[in-house]
């Protein structure tokens, strides 16, 4: 299957109760898919196309609102609109999944696979100290996977997650086993989870209010050591990473998504030419796995990050090995998908080998 | 011949406050609309008995707070979102008694498309739109439906159409939208006025349980701090300008 096809398939069996979106290449088939499969017939789960990226978001919100599970994707210029209503859900505490697809920018950009969202992703987005819980595919397995995990994590903090994919894992087909199928919970599941929260309509306790506003700046100032002592939480507990043909490499490649799959090659072309290479492929990109990199930083000579950007991850592996050991970038740009050889080329020239 | 002991005997109440307001002290400026719209929206929910059924969406503006003066659910919308939002909370709970309570600026203008597709879906909500000409909780700007030559924060020297364009009649708009059932348009200024406007929010309730669609109930206010005028004057002032431009009364009932 196709990893957007996927994505609409992993969220009917996970029991998600609503999806809001517009379309945009390259992750239109994620709606496609779900109006296909009809899913309000068999889990009465609500699927509706709304008129932009900023109302799928604020419906996002709304649904959000009631407890329920419910999600939105998009693709780089709509994930860029739906900002607002993002910083509003971290700021409303509100749970939910965020599925982006990402192409090359700026601006109209190309339709072509990117990750130079990177920075938007993980450092928040919108406005205020804020951030989402990112978690990067780098197989259609984990796009199913991450459906799941994204609500869980989002539940299990009161906070929108993010499935950072990009144009080549959503387009690309894959074998994959699909969850298994998980019921949407019922009222009185919703009513353990989020009753103490959620908007069900006022009976035998105080009125409920799901608001980001404070007007007293002490009082935000509370709320905002609230969220980070979150964060801190996330970090210590979250952090998610594969080590690949790390255990006598000289060298690591740091990537993660699509470009962890094109450094597989890369890593065997560097073996045959008798260069121990391993890859460190962070699955979570926030929290970032500062620790556990930072672990490697005395132990190989030096780390190349390989995305499809201008190099924006880099910056995260540069504060994580503290000036430990050599960091260099090596990507394309715009929508180009860099070769398995390019970047072994690139890792080479970065290293002086 | 009647003392106080008499006069204040429970038989003898002829107007008590809803217990749907809270006893929260409203930050609204004497004479303000919003405070009297407040209360009908109680009353209507109290009538109707549906507190445990209603979930309210407020917006961004002077009524952004409204969530404190209503004893209900309430969700804070983005500017200009909450029809969105309460798109999300009427899909998810297609039960329960969603409305959004908005200014001019907020529906009108940074939320004119939100609105319009609301309306166009017939989302089965109701819809409170304060036109008080004024974006009051900024300050006194101009706003889509700021009369010409109305004289605002950043229309100092009237609104001028060649540099401002023309007031906006965003009701008569939604009313040709498939899925508005019931449009109307109110005021708040005497009496009679607050009885009809009262009556309208009822039925537009009363619309969501029948799943009609979209009501929508404009109400014609006053801003008197922002338009720098007293509350008397300003209702004068309404009367004389607004109402020729907007006028009251049905526009769309099916
Ligand atoms: C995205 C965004 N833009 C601008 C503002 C600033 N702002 C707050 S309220 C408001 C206008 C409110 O006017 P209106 O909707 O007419 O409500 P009123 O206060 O008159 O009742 C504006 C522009 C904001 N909060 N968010
Ligand atoms: S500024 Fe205007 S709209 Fe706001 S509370 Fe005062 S009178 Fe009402
Ligand atoms: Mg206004």
């Amino acid at each position: 299957m196709k990893g957007n096809e996927v994505i609409a398939e992993a969220a009917i069996r996970c029991g998600c109760d609503g999806y809001f979106g517009y379309p945009i290449t390259p992750q239109s088939e994620v709606m496609e898919t779900l109006m296909l499969r009809k899913p309000w017939e068999e889990t009465g789960m609500v699927v509706l196309q709304a008129e932009s990226e900023v109302a799928a978001i604020n419906m996002v919100y709304g649904a959000a609102t009631c407890g329920k599970k419910v999600m939105t994707s998009s693709s780089s210029p709509g994930v860029s609109l739906k900002q607002e209503g993002i910083t509003y859900l971290a700021g409303a505490e509100l749970p939910c999944l965020v599925v982006d697809v990402v192409r090359g920018g700026p601006g109209l950009g190309t339709i072509q696979p990117a990750q130079s969202d990177y920075f938007q992703a993980t450092k928040g987005g919108g406005h205020g100290d804020y951030h989402l819980i990112v978690l990067a595919p780098a197989s259609v397995q984990e796009m199913n996977d991450f459906v799941d995990l994204g609500f869980e994590l989002a539940f299990k903090y009161r906070n929108p997650a993010m499935i950072l994919s990009d144009g080549v894992i959503g387009q690309m087909m894959e074998k994959v086993e699909l969850s298994p199928f998980k019921p949407r919970w019922t009222d009185e599941e919703i009513e353990k989870i989020s009753g103490s929260w959620a908007l069900r309509g006022k009976k035998n306790r105080e009125h409920h209010i799901v608001t980001s506003l404070e007007l007293d700046p002490y009082g935000q100032e509370k709320f905002n050591r609230k969220l980070q002592a979150k964060y801190r939480e996330i970090e210590a507990k979250e952090v998610r990473y594969e080590e690949i043909a790390c255990e006598d490499a000289d060298y690591l490649l740091i990537a993660y998504g699509s470009s962890a799959r094109i450094c597989q090659k890369t890593v065997d072309l560097a073996r045959e030419q008798g260069i121990k290479v391993g890859i460190f492929r962070p699955i979570t990109l926030y929290p970032f796995p500062m620790e556990a990199l930072a672990k490697w930083a005395g132990r190989v000579k030096g780390m190349l990050s390989v995305e499809m950007s201008a190099g924006q991850m880099v910056y995260d592996v540069r504060l994580a090995v503290n000036g430990k050991v050599k960091v260099e970038h090596y990507g394309r740009l715009g929508g180009v998908i860099h070769a398995p050889e390019e970047v072994l080329e690139g890792f080479k020239s970065a290293f002086g080998l | 011949m009647s003392n106080i002991q008499d006069i204040t005997k429970p038989e003898h109440l002829v107007y008590r406050k809803t217990p749907l307001l809270t006893d929260n002290v409203m930050h609204y400026c004497p004479g303000c609309t919003h405070g009297v719209i407040h209360k009908l929206v109680g009353e209507v929910i109290e009538e109707l008995d549906i507190q445990d059924k209603t979930i309210g969406v407020s917006p961004v503006g002077c009524s952004v707070l409204a969530y404190n003066y209503l004893d209900i659910d309430w969700a804070q919308a983005a500017h200009g979102r909450a029809p969105a939002v309460a798109t999300g909370i009427s899909r998810l709970h297609p039960e329960k008694y969603v409305f959004t309570y908005q200014g001019d600026g907020d529906l009108a203008s940074i939320g004119c498309a939100e609105i319009m597709h609301a309306c166009s879906r017939g989302e089965n909500i109701v819809v409170i739109f304060i036109n008080n000409a004024i974006y009051g909780m900024t300050g006194g700007q101009m706003a889509p439906t700021t009369l010409l030559g109305q004289v605002t924060a950043t229309t100092p020297y009237g609104r001028d159409p060649k540099l401002n364009g023309f007031p906006m009649k965003i009701t008569e708009l939604l009313a040709q939208l498939d899925g508005t059932c019931y449009v109307t348009r109110q005021s708040a200024d005497t009496p009679g006025a607050v009885r009809k406007a009262k009556n309208a929010i009822k039925k537009a309730f009363q619309n969501t349980r029948l799943q009609k669609g979209t009501s929508f109930i404009e109400i014609v206010g006053t801003c008197n701090s922002g338009w720098k005028m007293t509350p008397v004057d300003s209702n004068t002032w309404m009367r004389e300008n607004m109402f020729p431009k907007y006028p009251l009364g049905d526009i769309k009932d099916i």
